[in-house]
């Protein structure tokens, strides 16, 4: 699995590029990086169309992050209440981001979650069932119904494994008719992309270097797919990976696309505070979800201080109402506990400002007093694992410690909805990479449908680009050699700096001064920061081996890192409001004349450049899917005109009693 | 509660390697993982260490902690005295790349080696029924986090190279009893798991069970009752007749080789996208 691959011309031709190592070339139809739930799907999906396909995991096959994914895949498939469909959750996506969401993204995505879901189960996954034997659906925060196909607490790991074994299938398929394994499908595991190279405007391939033996490659792909994933490693409390290092964001920057909504950072509100080695894993939102409380050091539930005027109409004012929501979701509202993420990060942050923290300085998650033990283990299995065995703490029989930590990047590449396609010809984006989808705070739960949804498109649309692509493109030596010297530099430096210094200093400024709470002056100081860490990088070096060694892997993801970090924190210094995962000390209020305001980062002679751009106008029959009071909270009045009140019949919006209308997701 | 730790660490490669001795600074509530990061940081920036998620859900960091075999994140230092010396080394069973990191392709090939999932042919995606019973089963295995553990410890493999080929080891094993127990896959797996993946060298030692982290019952609920499954059709006398009077074999054998719906003869709305992505082009272009 490690070298796998039908030798192409150029390696027969033994292909050393000019310079002292030899390269490795591979070719293929498409390039999928990325080996998380995007990039598998993306795989499975241009195979299928018959594409030979390689993906590049930067770790082992089947440990990419998704595999940490919890809580569940949000899919409208109204197993639970069947009042559920695309459009309501089509409307609670685009509330939980603040409508600064790419609507058409938000639809493609609610419509088709539940058929990315449901063929999951073809592949061979298990989901939790419901009496009736379906897909059984929790409760999540944001989600108006019980949504969130899950198996336990781990449906990560389900939905990664059950991907990967659908990859592996693929491949019996393969290996029936060639006698090869990996003859139209190969996993190239614990290998790291550190360029994309061009043939003029179009994507031709991607340089790297296979981790175990620091060989480096060059694969050759008309079409790539970036599914690499967020940026959370350039913070310090992070729930994410070491692999978490904007690789793609970066890769896509330097190629020539544009990344938006990049101050748009998730803080998870729940994540271990203590101990300290262990700060920031993630805690997951099924705990609120199937019943668990946060509560400050005086005891009380606060949450019901924090509802924002927004929400106000939707969630409970009492905790006897909030508690009724469980068991009669119909004619109770839910508990302020389960808002969106960023409004309950926002409450936890203040709470602790405030002195009523707990003493690891978070607050209390219980769900120890709100039902038996033995039903805490069985949906909660893996939380009581993580508890028992890194704190020493029984959450059968008293609270959680938990705090903000962070979790997930809202803004990515700027992609086609339809097709996943970038600006760059040949390049495409999909999950965590690609921006949009979630405006300025993503839904717990679309996440992992995201992946899918868009995983999907992204592979039809590399397979549909290479069907309509004239004249391939080729990879030039001059831009090889390019890559290979950077790739090298580390090894050959000997400026001294060590790349273990400069990404502690990098998160600690990420995570002080561009964290959930910004303001302008912290920002500034931060961008200073940023630039000085740019100037020390080319001088990291490291010890010479290129066998296995993280100071090199290191030194090459800073790279990255800083680069996304820096356009996390201009985009951030530039947005003079507060909206989902951007919250401004300095601006505390959502201002609806920057809700048609994205920003957009690009690169010009080496530098992140900042630009605005307009959000383009909601199609109007999904305008007219919110109510006028509801649209009035976002929206400034002169854009309010062509809403439906203004004409004078319509039909009612939702139609409650029609299942037939609920699952004509599929289509599009 | 910080103190100075001694550690005896493997370094070296495919070539050889020893232990090397440190003397490392232990901080409160730490995992042995964080001891080898600190490592990294501040003594031995080349050090391998293969680990992602540090949270137990991954299966990554697999060694030899003290001789047992462990996942470094979830190994407390809490579990150790303070003037004990602890040795890290890579787990034994697989080829060493380099310090901590092992080649564990041995694992992938096996993977490939089990027939995937046989879906039912008559059954279109979200027609699928199953009762939470009966799914609890196949659940089970299926939190498997492949941290290859089991595999390392099987007494098969660990000290036999020549039962590699004919062995496919615990965690194999136990994927061939979660398709068994898949109550839709329409796969015979009894013969699959006794002739091709070699159960039966299995002789019930359960260290597989003893060293996963996940405490899934890899002996008592995946090996042992797929063992049984294999002898009850080969003695059932009943089994025997009925072979006898209805040519059952012939059944038998295709069930045996059943594949279900197959994916690349039919790359229809089922099995992929129904979606034709209906514009090319990149974005702003349309």
């Amino acid at each position: 699995m490690t070298d796998p691959g039908t030798p192409t011309a150029f390696e027969a031709a033994d292909a050393s590029t000019g310079g002292d190592t030899p390269v490795t070339h591979h070719t293929y139809d498409v390039l999928v990086i990325g080996a998380g739930g995007a990039g598998l799907r993306a795989a499975i999906e241009a195979r299928l169309r018959g594409k030979r396909v390689a993906i590049i995991c930067k770790s082992l096959f089947g440990k990419a992050h998704t595999v940490m994914a919890e809580g569940g895949i949000a899919a409208s498939m109204g197993n639970a209440n069947p009042r559920d469909n695309w459009e309501v959750h089509f409307r609670d996506t685009m509330r939980g981001g603040k409508f600064l969401n790419n609507w058409r993204m938000a639809e493609l995505h609610a419509k088709e979650a539940p058929q990315r879901v449901w063929e999951l189960e073809t592949y061979g996954a298990l989901f939790d069932r419901t009496p009736e034997g379906k897909i059984s659906q929790r409760n999540f925060g944001g989600h108006n119904f019980p949504r969130l196909a899950h198996v336990g607490d781990r449906t990560g790991l389900e939905l990664i494994r059950t991907l990967q074994q659908k990859i592996v299938s693929l491949q019996q398929e393969d290996f029936a008719r060639t006698g090869d394994y990996e003859s139209d499908l190969a996993v190239f595991h614990e290998y790291t992309i550190t360029e994309l190279l061009k043939d003029g405007d179009r994507v031709a391939g991607a340089f790297g270097y296979r981790r175990p033996t620091g060989e480096l490659v060059c694969f050759h792909s008309a079409a790539v797919v970036l599914a690499t994933g967020g940026v959370g490693k350039s913070f310090k409390v992070t729930s994410n990976s070491w692999e978490y290092t904007g690789d793609g964001h970066a890769l896509a920057m330097r190629a020539g696309a544009k990344l938006l909504n990049m101050e748009f950072v998730q803080f998870h509100p729940t994540g271990m505070v203590w101990p300290p080695s262990v700060k920031g894993i993630l805690v997951t939102e099924s705990v609120r979800g199937d019943g668990g409380v946060l509560k400050n050091s005086e005891g009380k539930r606060f949450m019901f201080d924090y509802i924002p005027e927004v929400f106000r109409e939707q969630y409970a004012t009492s905790e006897a109402e909030g508690d009724r929501w469980y068991t009669d979701a119909d004619n109770n509202r839910r508990p302020p506990e389960l808002l969106p993420r960023d409004e309950v990060a926002r409450a936890i942050n203040n709470e602790v400002k405030e002195g009523r923290g707990s003493p690891a300085g978070g607050v209390y998650l219980d769900v120890s007093s709100r039902m038996p033990a033995a039903e805490i283990t069985r949906r909660l299995p893996s939380m009581y694992h993580q508890f028992k065995e890194l704190a020493d703490v029984d959450i059968t029989a008293g609270p959680m410690e938990v705090g903000p930590t962070c979790h997930y990047v809202m803004g990515g590449v700027e992609v086609d909805p339809d097709t996943a396609a970038s600006a760059v010809p040949g390049l495409f984006a999909a999950g965590e990479v690609a921006g949009g989808m979630h405006g300025s705070n993503r839904l717990g739960g679309n996440s992992l449908s995201d992946l899918l949804v868009f995983g999907c498109r992204a592979g039809a649309g590399a397979a549909a680009y290479l069907d309509g692509l004239g004249n391939v493109p080729t990879v030039s030596d001059a831009s090889v050699t390019a890559a290979r010297e950077d790739v090298e530099r580390p090894i050959e430096s000997s400026g001294g700096e060590n790349a273990y210094t400069v990404h502690q200093e990098l998160q600690q400024t990420m995570n002080d001064l561009v964290g959930i709470i910004r303001k302008a002056d912290e920002m500034e100081l931060a961008l200073k920061k940023l630039h000085e860490l740019k100037d020390r990088v080319p001088r990291v070096a490291v010890d010479g081996r290129r066998a296995y060694n993280p100071g090199w892997h290191l030194a090459l993801d800073l790279r990255n890192m800083l680069m996304v970090s820096e356009c996390i924190a201009k985009a951030a210094l530039e947005r003079q409001e507060s909206r989902g995962g951007h919250t401004r000390d300095d601006y505390p209020t959502m201002d609806e004349t920057w809700r048609r305001e994205l920003l957009v980062c690009s690169l010009r002679d080496g530098e992140v450049v900042l630009e605005h751009q307009g959000q383009p106008d909601m199609r109007s029959d999904l305008f007219d899917l919110f109510e006028l009071d509801e649209l009035k909270k976002y929206y400034t009045g002169d854009e309010l005109g062509g809403h439906r009140s203004d004409a004078p019949v319509r039909k009612d919006e939702v139609n409650a009693d029609d299942p037939g209308s609920e699952h004509t997701g599929g289509g599009a | 509660m910080g103190y100075a730790a001694s550690f005896k660490v493997w370094r070296g490669d495919a070539e050889g390697g020893d232990f090397v001795d440190y003397t490392v600074d232990v901080e409160e509530g730490e995992v042995v993982l964080d001891i080898m990061h600190r490592l990294q940081a501040t003594q031995a920036g080349d050090m391998a260490v293969r680990w992602n998620c540090k949270a137990g859900k991954c299966g990554s960091c697999s060694a030899e902690v003290n001789g047992r075999p462990r996942l470094m994140c979830m190994t407390r230092m809490s579990t150790f005295t303070e003037d004990e010396t602890i040795s890290v080394a890579p787990i034994r069973t697989f080829p060493v790349i380099r310090d901590l990191v092992t080649d564990v392709d041995f694992n992938y090939q096996k993977a490939r080696e089990v027939p995937a999932f046989a879906p039912p042919e008559d059954l279109a995606p979200g027609e699928y029924r199953m009762a939470q019973a009966d799914v609890e089963r196949s659940q089970e295995f299926r939190k498997c986090i492949e941290c290859y553990l089991c595999q390392n410890v099987c007494h098969v493999v660990r000290d036999h190279e020549e039962n590699k080929e004919p062995f496919s080891g615990p965690r194999y094993l136990m994927r061939f009893a979660e398709l068994d127990m898949h109550p839709l896959d329409v796969r015979n797996r009894k013969e699959d798991a006794q002739e091709d993946a070699g159960l039966g060298f299995c002789n019930i030692t359960k260290c597989c069970t003893e060293v996963c982290p996940e405490h899934i019952k890899i002996t008592d609920n995946a090996l042992i009752p797929m063992k049984e499954r294999v002898v009850d059709r080969k003695y059932d006398p009943l089994v025997w007749l009925g072979k006898k009077i209805f040519k059952r074999e012939d059944l038998e054998a295709e069930q045996r080789g059943a594949t279900g719906a197959r994916s690349l003869e039919n790359p229809g709305p089922d099995n992929g996208s129904s979606l034709d992505a209906d514009r090319i082009g990149p974005v702003g272009t349309t």
